[in-house]
């Protein structure tokens, strides 16, 4: 049975963080460039399960249960924020909410 | 076998995340986004981490994304930034520093790291249920309970931001 090299899956990790990247910095909508963020920290995931094969070790592995969690609560605050921001301002643009006063 | 499995999935996770970034549809970003999401773990399958495979599909593919197309599909938010470009240069220059990025993390990928792998029998057993949790109750134990401070400080975060707070003044 053929392994796949650790190298392959970090590519695949790279690709997919730089297309979460460019989103980011690309599109204007606020929920598109969260789940822009949410891609990166996937992609983030990968990289370390790989190492953690690589090295035969769990600690890859309880680190990726970790970011899971944490990108849970800031999927929670982040959509409650958006939420807010539209029942002030009617819109999800993130070039229409460049002024700091409320 | 496993490469052209490894090879298919690789695919469709680029496809799928170029898709997400792409299309001008929210909710179909989103839908790509679960795509995504599933093919990675797949991925995950592929490097014997079934537990994390399924914490995957079920706490991202699952809960996250649902919340997302919750709030897309509330806010009416499908199309938010068609039309409005108020800096011009601002999509060339952010495509060409991720190509700048991509170049460098294709670089790290096959010169950066010279990893020798271990023996796929090491590997097997570290992905169980088992295993993962004998080390998350013990040497990270703290952490975790630290992660259900943070998911605490979220639920309380959540509510104090999206309620309303007209009733207060009046009761005030």
């Amino acid at each position: 049975m053929s392994e796949i090299s650790t190298n392959a899956y970090v590519l695949v990790s790279a690709i997919l963080f730089t297309i979460g990247v460019i989103g980011v910095m690309t599109r204007r909508n606020a929920i598109i460039m969260f789940m822009s963020v949410e891609l990166m920290l996937n992609s983030a995931n990968l990289a370390l399960i790989a190492f953690s094969r690589a090295k035969a070790s769990t600690d890859g592995q309880i680190i990726t249960f970790f970011v899971i969690a944490v990108a849970a609560a800031e999927v929670a605050v982040g959509l409650a924020l958006l939420v807010s921001i539209f029942r002030a301002k009617r819109t999800t643009n993130v070039d229409d909410v460049s002024t700091l006063k409320g | 076998m496993e490469t052209v499995i490894f090879i298919t999935t690789a695919i469709v996770a680029v496809g799928a995340a170029l898709g997400m970034v792409l299309s001008s549809n929210a909710v179909h970003s989103a839908l790509f986004l679960i795509l995504n999401f599933c093919a990675v773990a797949v991925m995950y399958l592929l490097l014997r981490a079934p537990f994390m495979a399924a914490v995957q599909v079920t706490v991202y593919a699952g809960a996250i994304m649902v919340l997302f197309l919750f709030v897309i599909m509330l806010l009416g938010a499908e199309k938010a930034d068609l039309g409005s470009e108020p800096i011009g240069w601002q999509k060339p220059v952010g495509v060409l520093l991720g190509a700048v990025l991509l170049a460098e993390g294709i670089y790290v990928a096959y010169k950066g790291i010279k990893l020798v792998d271990a023996p796929i029998t090491a590997a097997l057993g570290i992905g169980q249920p088992t295993t993962l949790s004998a080390v998350l109750f013990s040497k990270y134990l703290l952490p975790f309970e630290v992660i259900s401070i943070l998911l605490l400080v979220a639920i309380v975060g959540t509510v104090v931001l999206t309620r309303r707070t007209v009733k207060l003044k009046e009761a005030e």
